[in-house]
């Protein structure tokens, strides 16, 4: 083939182009790319609660414990439910017994009665693990046993747990207890068993009001997430900078 | 069927429901164990790296005694640990971004830069032992032979040459053991510092807190062990009456000598960590964060005793006064450093337990009630018996040491 030296030049950049391009094309393809830009349209689990809609039933917080074998009758719970009572002169009356496992069905929050004339306002709080998007625990923990699932959930490998107890003291919120059986660190994981299978919580079913729900947060289409995106929603301490994902619809300057 | 911590916590007003007291004496004794190590080191390197010549036979006990400290430093831990045969784990997947992972690599880093000091520094006495014990009779003799030429490494160069180098080579370890056993120890406060859902413990100045207050308790131990050696072979001595013995005057001066020398740093050495404290105190006082209501309750009323009595009062104030006072004798000095060591351990309880006393709610408290009785595995380990037993092992350590390796030279 005959090739001038201009012929040779125009060739040359012509190929150091395409060269380029398809590098560039390959660059695309790279799976961390892909994997990243999937990552956008995956899945992250959400929850909201709505505290204008609990009415201390307990169900929730018995059907946790019956799920995740938390014994019974021990004072420890991956969910719990608190009771604030604002009286008229200004005091605040908190309290959870026995995790409100069975409810509260006294008048009597924090073993004072009082009467309903007396009540400025008064109102119900489910808790769970906010399944932080940094969460401190993950942070702290020596082994690695506690770590975020790719879908933000935070687990606990039982069988790595060397049961320190840093996790528990890092979290603000106070989720985290040991296991009364396997004495490792244990807390709410969305009811991670359930949720794969495409179930919802346990405490989602157990709840007849609608207070609880479990979505997720990449999914225009979710209902919850739409809740999150639509409306005035609030986390709890935020101060700490763990970038809570449990959302409360309602929720009062006063809970703790 | 009661959970962990449910035993010994009491609670008062809101409290969340799965909130007790988890970290109970054994972390308060982790810190108090890990500082004593730092403070014995601080001390020895005074003598090796400062050049402080009236510290020779001081730094060479508090050198061996650091040792044997550390060999118990990581002992509280596995007691209070609820998996304790799981302990290894940490050093198979540590995970770095928590603060107990990095203990494994500081810990081992500093025991490495120990005992080689203890070495270079003891290396002569090694090879002369060997030398000594090379055909002698009795199996304990031939086995502590076999040990010391084991030590030798198979070098017998004892000239002035060699035993110049190993000096120098004492004084670098030294030097570099300085920053290692600040950081072993400025971590453990950094366990705490960091852990930001704790009002109390929240404070970047907790490591340097803990730093100083490390070296007053390492100091204090150091030399309060050493006068009751001495004092034990003071005892010894007059039993035994033998005219070409070294007298009980002579100790006596040595002794008296070494202590107040030694004095003078731990006092330089409480006025800082006092200082640090006070700066802390005043400074969360005056930026009254939302926490500090609580906290305020906490420090001022329910633990105002532990702190303000028995910490800087028992603990720091007075033996300041019996240090100070001019006529330093060995039973003054003695009441001052077990008051010392008070004071440094009620640090390490106020930090622990008193950080622990009010709820995350901000709204509730708890107590601590330490278990003197055990009434099962977890209460004999996290109780008073586990405490004791935490205590005594570095005296075990010591004296396992000090069948090979010599203590104290006089």
């Amino acid at each position: 083939m005959d090739c001038d030296r201009r012929e040779f030049l125009k060739v040359g950049f012509k190929t150091l182009l395409a060269t380029g391009v398809s590098i560039g094309a390959f660059e695309l393809l790279k799976p961390e790319v892909l994997a990243a830009l999937n990552k956008e349209k995956g899945l992250r689990w959400v929850f909201v609660v709505d505290t204008t809609k609990c009415v201390g039933c307990g169900m929730c917080v018995r059907a946790c414990k019956l799920e995740n074998e938390v014994p019974y009758e021990t004072n420890v719970s991956r969910t719990w439910v608190e009771r604030y009572v604002m009286t008229k002169d200004g005091k605040i009356l908190v309290d959870s017994p026995k995790a409100a496992r069975d409810g509260f069905i006294k008048n009597d929050p924090m073993g004072v009665t009082v009467k309903k004339e007396d009540i400025d306002k008064a109102f119900f709080v489910p808790k769970l693990c906010n399944q932080c998007e940094a969460p401190p625990c993950v942070q702290v923990c020596p082994v690695g046993a506690t770590y975020q699932a790719p879908d933000g959930v935070v687990l606990v490998d039982r069988t790595w747990c060397i049961g320190c107890g840093y996790c528990i003291m890092a979290c603000p919120y106070g989720v985290r207890f040991f296991h009364p059986l396997y004495r490792v660190a244990e807390k709410c994981n969305f009811c991670y068993h359930r949720i794969n299978k495409g179930m919802k919580t346990a405490c989602v079913d157990a709840c007849a009001f609608g207070a609880r729900q479990i979505g997720n947060i990449k999914d225009l289409e979710d209902p919850v997430a739409r809740i999150i995106k639509t409306e005035r929603t609030a986390v709890l301490k935020e101060e700490f900078g763990t970038k809570p994902h449990v959302f409360y619809i309602g929720l009062d300057s006063i809970v703790r | 069927m009661e959970v962990h911590g449910e035993l010994w916590t009491l609670k008062e007003f809101f409290v969340y429901p799965n909130e007790y007291i988890y970290w109970s004496i054994q972390i308060v004794m982790y810190p108090f164990m890990t500082g004593l190590v730092a403070g014995a080191f601080v001390l020895s390197s005074l003598y090796h790296v400062f050049g402080r010549k009236e510290l020779k036979d001081m730094a060479k006990f508090s050198l061996t005694f650091s040792y044997a400290l550390l060999l118990a430093a990581p002992m509280p831990l596995l007691f209070h640990i609820q998996k304790p045969l799981r302990g290894f784990n940490v050093f198979f997947t540590p995970h770095f971004t928590s603060a107990i992972a990095a203990f494994g690599v500081v810990f081992f880093a500093y025991a490495a830069i120990v005992a080689s000091e203890i070495w270079f520094v003891n290396r002569k006495f090694f090879i002369e032992s060997a030398i000594n014990l090379k055909n002698a009779s009795g199996l304990g003799n031939r086995l502590k032979g076999l040990v010391y030429r084991a030590w030798t490494l198979g070098s017998y160069d004892i000239s002035e040459e060699a035993l110049k180098k190993d000096e120098r080579a004492a004084k670098i370890l030294a030097g570099v053991g300085i920053p290692t056993a600040c950081f072993l120890h400025g971590y453990a406060g950094f366990i705490f510092g960091s852990v930001k859902a704790n009002a109390l413990w929240m404070t970047p100045l907790m490591p340097v807190i803990f730093i100083m207050s490390a070296i007053v308790s390492g100091i204090a131990l150091c030399m309060l062990t050493y006068i009751i050696i001495m004092e034990a072979k003071k005892v010894r001595i007059l039993r035994k009456r033998k005219p070409w013995m070294i007298s009980v005057e002579e100790i006596r001066s040595v002794e008296i000598d070494i202590v107040k020398s030694t004095t003078k740093y731990l006092i330089f050495f409480m006025i800082m960590a006092i200082s640090l404290e006070l700066l802390d105190l005043v400074f969360r006082g005056y930026t009254a964060l939302k926490h500090w209501d609580i906290l305020r309750t906490v420090i001022y009323e329910r633990d105002f005793i532990n702190i303000f009595v028995i910490q800087y009062g028992i603990g720091t104030l007075l033996p300041l006064i019996i240090f100070l006072i001019p006529g330093l004798t060995i039973k003054r000095a003695m009441v001052g450093l077990f008051l010392v060591l008070v004071g440094v351990f009620m640090m390490r309880w106020n930090v622990v337990i008193g950080g622990q006393a009010f709820s995350l709610t901000l709204s509730g408290y708890m107590d601590y009630i330490m278990p003197i009785i055990p009434r099962n595995l977890e209460t004999l380990k996290e109780g008073l018996v586990g405490a004791l037993t935490i205590m005594a092992l570095p005296y075990i350590f010591l004296w396992m040491l000090n069948k090979f390796i010599p203590v104290i030279d006089k």
